[in-house]
């Protein structure tokens, strides 16, 4: 009997002395990790000053018109950091870029529209100037900004879905012919709109938070946008804006093809 | 030189089962998505027939399951073929379609070891598509594999997220209007709001797992080409620059590694939904 206690409360260490052991090794992987990474952001930090210098040949001219529709996801968190906010659009209206999307979760940004147009002079509402959501080619003074939530997205849909569901029953329902003119992808993103949420889709998305992901952006809008990861907001940079405007500008789409 | 070679493999195989029992101290994702990129671009590298690209394309997704179920990930979704693939030149589509048909028809054969590893497979997407051979086939497959629960495979195939999207509204309103009917209800006020965000959720194709943690795009690319847009809000989009076919190990790991560094951010994120 008391050779299995012992047993036991040997088994027992030896699990304990285990588990110590693989988290002091998952630390140490971790830790290393970020050793590694360390030398890479100092490596972008520098590109991006050079960037902003114009020291970089490539970064200087690029067709930006290839960018139609930019969007920019914000931590909610973040997204009271109104001087960041303007500062980052200030940068884009620079650069050339003539429509931009705000999203953040919880619509902080929604909330400070105002404070946030009052700051840029000339930017108006992308709704103010476009009735529907087709980008002109023409050439236009004044950068328009559209503010998105997660109320455009799934919650959009669920109303949308409803709007469809009173066509659907008006329509008698049981008629298929009905059903496959109700029921299309074009109908949806004009019920969309119909119910306040409707918007063109962007070309690129930048991410500005701790992770590369898109935070419940409307799904309906980004299925073929380049999503980049540009870091927290706090540490935004011109040059990295550059960059990843740049990069889009070289990308192809095959769409499927 | 075999015996080196077998030696050397498990050596490999030993060091990856230990790396797998470190990394198990931190969260696990509980289900791994792929998108499948490059296998046409391998073909071109290799000034071989597009066909050998996506052969080659396959032994990577069995390397790659047998990472993510030796790792205790639950859920694995793959896109196989998007709605938009039906615009490719024909021969590359029935191309497609023979080696679905060949991979689906193994899976048929050799059952036992979906059964043994309680693997379900579950074909998502809009399978009217597909061509009645195929979708024979694959019906039978998620049949043989469906009592299975310990993990569960999902092939996104004729699929795309607009299409889920639509598709799950449609059959919201059709569900809905059969309960009105049922219930023999006037009230015009209940019928103005009767589907709720719940309704659409389970009638989406993907119903049968959770949003997925992590996203692998191979081949660099950033963009989602339509795939899981409406369960991708809280998930890590990972898009190493290799091309699918040499997709390994080490793409994995960094995968994992980089999901677990800001796993605590994305599970703040999703209690906030």
């Amino acid at each position: 009997m008391d050779f299995n206690k012992e047993s036991q409360i040997l088994c027992s260490w030896s699990a304990q002395i285990e588990n110590r052991l693989l988290q002091l090794l998952w630390h140490l992987i971790h830790v290393t990790i970020d050793l590694c990474h360390f030398p890479l952001r100092i490596a972008n930090v520098l590109e991006s000053y050079l960037i902003s210098w114009g020291l970089l040949g490539r970064y200087k001219s690029f067709h930006v018109t290839k960018l139609r529709y930019l969007a920019i996801v914000v931590d909610s968190e973040e997204a009271y950091r109104t001087s960041k906010i303007i500062k980052l659009l200030q940068w884009l209206e620079a650069i050339g870029i003539k429509h931009v999307c705000l999203y953040d979760y919880e619509g902080v940004l929604k909330k400070l529209k105002d404070f946030i147009l009052e700051k840029l002079d000339g930017t108006i509402l992308f709704w103010d100037a476009h009735e529907n959501d087709v980008l002109s080619d023409s050439d236009q003074q004044h950068m328009t900004l559209e503010f998105v939530s997660f109320s455009d997205g799934k919650e959009a849909v669920v109303k949308a879905a409803n709007v469809l569901f009173m066509k659907y029953s008006t329509s008698g329902a049981t008629d298929q012919n009905q059903k496959d003119k109700i029921f299309t992808e074009s109908q949806m993103s004009n019920t969309l709109k119909t119910v306040g949420s409707g918007g063109p889709e962007p070309d690129l998305l930048l991410v500005y938070g701790p992770a590369r992901c898109h935070l419940g952006f409307p799904a309906w809008r980004i299925p073929y946008t380049e999503i980049v990861h540009m870091g927290p907001l706090k540490s935004m940079n011109y040059g990295s804006l550059v960059k990843a405007i740049y990069k889009f500008t070289m990308v192809q789409r095959n769409y499927g093809r | 030189m075999g015996r080196i070679n077998q030696i050397y493999g498990c050596l490999v195989s030993l060091l990856q089962k230990c790396i797998f029992r470190i990394l198990s101290v931190g969260p696990i994702p509980n289900h791994i998505a792929f998108i499948m990129d490059g296998n046409r671009r391998y073909s071109k590298r290799l000034n071989s027939m597009e066909g050998d690209g996506h052969k080659a394309g396959f032994s990577a997704l069995k390397a790659m399951l047998k990472y993510c179920y030796e790792f205790g990930v639950r859920y694995v979704t793959v896109y196989a073929f998007s709605i938009d693939n039906f615009k490719r030149n024909p021969e590359q589509v029935q191309s497609l379609m023979d080696l679905m048909l060949e991979k689906i028809e193994g899976v048929l054969k050799d059952e036992s070891v979906f059964n043994r590893y309680g693997i379900r497979i579950i074909f998502s997407g809009n399978l009217g598509l597909l061509s009645e051979p195929v979708r024979s086939t694959a019906e039978r497959a998620m049949l043989a594999t469906a009592k299975n629960t310990t993990a569960i495979f999902s092939v996104c195939v004729a699929y795309t997220s607009t299409n889920e999207i639509l598709h799950a509204v449609q059959k919201s309103c059709e569900e809905k209007w059969d309960e009105i009917a049922a219930s023999d209800s006037s009230d015009q006020d209940e019928m103005h709001h009767r589907i709720k965000l719940t309704d659409i959720e389970k009638h989406m194709y993907m119903a049968a797992a959770p949003d997925p943690d992590i996203i692998i795009r191979t081949s660099g690319e950033t963009r989602l080409s339509n795939f899981l847009l409406w369960q991708s809000a809280n998930c890590y989009l990972y898009s190493p620059s290799a091309l699918w076919p040499e997709i390994g190990f080490r793409q994995f790991l960094w995968g994992i590694l980089n999901f677990q560094r800001i796993h605590f951010y994305l599970d703040k994120k999703r209690k906030q939904l």
